[in-house]
């Protein structure tokens, strides 16, 4: 089975996000006052061969763990989706 | 016999010069070793210098970490060798738990370029062994993500442990209590954002630098460890 893995990796809660900071001091400069919250991170997609649904999460999670998040810093959510097959 | 310095290179490393430089002329012998290789040719301390490793790619360090050098880097960690990371040098470090913590974007969101004042705060690491605690020195820094973080039980224990090496006099990043360099719990493994090598000479500004390295050499002399 083919599985599409969306992960957003944003920063962990308490951790410092200046991206997100600048930005949400930005948008009230354009007349946007009802914003809060911003958080910037950001989105990685991938395609992943595995037997069962189960499978290819343990493989993403294992992936995010070990390269795609840094988890001193940052949080990840894995969004897997199963490819219609093209047979 | 003078002290040998492994000085490792990624693609996008761009201070191996400046630190094999910085080494020799200090009377030491620094070998270049590419990221692909798998030992230090039998050197007694190993930098890691600054740069964009790998592009930087996915995040600072990242996938330097994976590159074969750094088993034998960690293996020459681990056996008590001297390991020093500068400035990219310092994530790669961190990315590869050699060290606790991260580095984040800087506090401003800028680049930041300019020579800073750092004080020693210990003598018990491999890079301030020979430096006076309480001396101030003036460093270039020269990155976009230095502000250094860690949580609150990490940084319990740098304090409690004596491994903050450099603290930045007026803190230019947002980096956590100030710190602009630390060390693993035995002090062999050192990080800093300031560049050294690149105060080695008053013609540079600045010699401050020399002191740490010599510290260096000297921890490099003392203990050749991995072949």
């Amino acid at each position: 089975m083919q599985y599409e893995a969306r992960i957003e990796v944003t920063q962990r809660p308490g951790v410092l996000d200046p991206q997100g900071a600048t930005v949400e001091r930005a948008l009230p400069a354009l007349g946007y006052r009802n914003v809060r919250d911003v958080q910037i991170g950001k989105c990685i997609r991938l395609v992943v061969d595995a037997p069962d649904r189960d499978t290819a999460r343990g493989d993403v999670e294992t992936m995010c763990e070990r390269l795609l998040a840094n988890p001193v810093i940052e949080a990840y959510d894995i969004e897997l989706t199963e490819l219609a097959s093209s047979g | 016999m003078s002290a040998r310095v492994a000085v490792v290179v990624f693609p996008g490393t761009n201070c191996e010069l400046d630190v094999a430089g910085a080494v020799e002329q200090l009377g030491g012998t620094a070998d270049l070793v590419f990221h692909t290789e798998t030992s230090l040719h039998g050197a007694g301390a190993v930098v890691i210098p600054g740069g964009f490793a790998h592009g930087d790619y996915l995040r600072t360090g990242a996938l330097a970490r994976f590159s074969p050098v750094m088993a034998a880097v960690e293996q020459h960690a681990a056996a008590g060798g001297a390991v020093v990371g500068i400035c990219n040098g310092f994530q790669i470090l961190t990315e590869a738990a050699l060290l606790p913590g991260a580095l984040q974007k800087n506090a401003g969101l800028k680049f930041l370029c300019r020579t800073v004042e750092c004080r020693v705060e210990t003598a018990r690491s491999v890079l301030s062994g020979r430096a006076e605690v309480g001396r101030v020195l003036r460093l270039p820094i020269n990155h976009f993500e230095g502000a250094y973080t860690c949580d609150p039980a990490t940084l319990d224990r740098l304090q409690a442990e004596d491994r903050v090496v450099l603290r930045y006099l007026d803190n230019p990043n947002g980096s956590l209590d100030d710190i602009a360099g630390i060390s693993n719990t035995a002090g062999n493994v050192v990080g800093l954002m300031p560049h050294p090598e690149r105060a080695s000479h008053a013609l540079l500004g600045s010699a401050d630098g020399v002191v740490l390295l010599e510290s260096l050499l000297a921890a490099a002399g003392a203990g050749s460890v991995a072949a």
